[in-house]
């Protein structure tokens, strides 16, 4: 009887740390954005985008720290936090939600997976829904995620004054780009 | 069936313990606590003036800052000399980002034929997060030279006549996001003062702020109180008042002040119009940022 509580024991706790060994995760993802305006391009990069993907419920969350956007030129970096994003009210970015389709994802195996993701997006204090297209791509065991999107600025509460009307797109390009690591205890 | 309601209970306690796991609601809460960042304060001022005075600003790293000033006759004869602006001492000058840290920059003035070159230097940077620091602190150089001929030629002229020299501490904070404020303890060397009574060191204090009116426009106050018995009884201190206007690449300064020179040696010991007399004059800087080099992106 005892052997069969321990076994059943440690079935449960199998189960618990394969259920646990389905989370990915990223510190260095890449999000980037473009707008492209009549006068000018304007483009911004951020490496340190921080992701956790629940491969068992499909699950996804985004954080991503406005002031660790880098761009160009010191003065559009000045102006998209002050003017813009207001960075100090408003520090992060962040997407809350799920792949709908996770199911037909198979993250053990080499092979490029369209998916679908659904869920919260919040930028500059309003939170949208929204949904993307984007892919897994599994290669000898790196797991890659990607996505496009677009975004209206105007949606998330964002003014563009009429004097640099044609310097700011109204819908900004975001790029999404990350490498998924497997999330262990403890790390 | 004891045991079973024992076995059933240890299991149950065991999947317990590991419950919190699957209950976890936010995902990114399992990445534990981030690495802080250090945040530093940014856009004190709209630019690296407040006026006259230079700010706790400092023009980015790679980044060209081309300005033209002008500063017209005092507004008091009306419409007759247009309030001024018939007659403007002027500034062009560029001004350059080396690092984040240091700047540097020359300008050539009309008044006095004047060349002057300035180096500003960064020593602690307002931020918060890993590193925590309350103010900001720069130390600021100054050479000014006049290059006007010599009034009387006959007499024996030395060429360090023409120098004169700016020392300043910039002390601020950006208190809040309306609001910054500085102090500018100064000191201006003249190699040549016209009479005994002036004295070759001019000691001052600067102090000037900034509070913003809306995300692009931003009232500013300048005002320079020099230690008494140092200047020619005709010179007062410095008091500014200026508008910022920024638009995408151009900042511009309106700016009402009773200085006319646009170098330290002048609008901190050569002040010479009262406020109170009508004697202010319009003025304004124009700053144009041209970016040389470019970070990478990729």
């Amino acid at each position: 009887m005892f052997k069969k509580c321990i076994l059943f024991a440690l079935f449960g706790l199998f189960a618990v740390s394969a259920a646990h060994a389905q989370k990915y995760f990223t510190r260095e993802g890449k999000v980037s954005f473009s707008s492209d305006a009549k006068v000018e391009k304007i483009e911004a990069v951020n490496k340190t985008a921080t992701s956790v993907y629940d491969a068992a419920t499909g699950k996804m969350e985004f954080a991503v720290l406005i002031k660790a956007f880098q761009f160009e030129k010191a003065l559009m970096q000045e102006h998209f936090n002050e003017n813009y994003m207001e960075s100090d009210k408003f520090p992060k970015a962040s997407f809350k939600g799920s792949v709908t389709d996770f199911k037909a994802v198979n993250l053990a195996k080499d092979g490029v997976y369209p998916v679908k993701v659904k869920g919260q997006l919040s930028i500059h204090g309003v939170t949208k829904d929204v949904e993307a297209d984007g892919k897994f791509t599994v290669k000898g065991g790196v797991i890659a995620a990607a996505s496009t999107f677009e975004v209206a600025v105007a949606d998330y509460g964002i003014v563009i004054p009429a004097v640099v009307r044609d310097n700011i797109a109204k819908t900004v390009k975001i790029d999404v780009a990350l490498t998924y690591q497997e999330l262990k205890k403890g790390s | 069936m004891k045991k079973h309601l024992y076995t059933l209970l240890m299991s149950l306690a065991l999947s317990m313990a590991a419950l919190p796991l699957f209950a976890q609601e936010d995902l990114l809460s399992l990445l534990g606590e981030e690495e802080e960042t250090t945040d530093y304060a940014t856009a004190s001022f709209k630019t690296s003036r407040v006026i006259n005075l230079h700010s706790l600003e400092n023009t980015a790293s790679g980044v060209l800052d081309f300005k033209i000033s002008h500063r017209f006759n005092t507004v008091q004869n009306g419409l007759y000399d247009f309030f001024g602006l018939d007659g403007a001492n002027l500034r062009i000058g560029f001004d350059y980002g080396v690092t984040d840290r240091l700047a540097i920059g020359i300008g050539r003035s009309n008044y006095e034929k004047t060349l002057d070159g300035f180096a500003k230097y960064k020593i602690l940077r307002q931020s918060k997060g890993k590193r925590n620091m309350p103010i900001t602190l720069a130390a600021f150089g100054s050479v000014a030279m006049q290059t006007l001929k010599w009034a009387n030629p006959d007499r024996d002229n030395h060429f360090s006549s023409r120098l004169y020299y700016t020392g300043q501490l910039i002390i601020g904070r950006k208190i809040s996001e309306g609001f910054s404020l500085q102090l500018s303890p100064t000191i201006v060397h003249r190699n040549l003062v016209a009479t005994f009574d002036e004295s070759n060191d001019v000691l001052a204090l600067g102090i000037g702020t900034r509070v913003k009116l809306s995300k692009r426009m931003a009232i500013n106050l300048e005002y320079i109180y020099v230690l008494p018995d140092q200047l020619a009884p005709q010179f007062v201190n410095s008091l500014s008042v200026g508008l910022d206007i920024e638009t995408g690449g151009h900042v511009f300064q309106l700016h009402f002040s009773n200085s006319r020179i646009m170098v330290e040696k002048g609008f901190i010991a050569e002040t010479a119009n009262k406020w109170e007399d009508g004697g202010i004059h319009f003025g304004f800087n124009i700053s144009r940022v041209f970016t040389i080099v470019r970070p990478p992106l990729d």
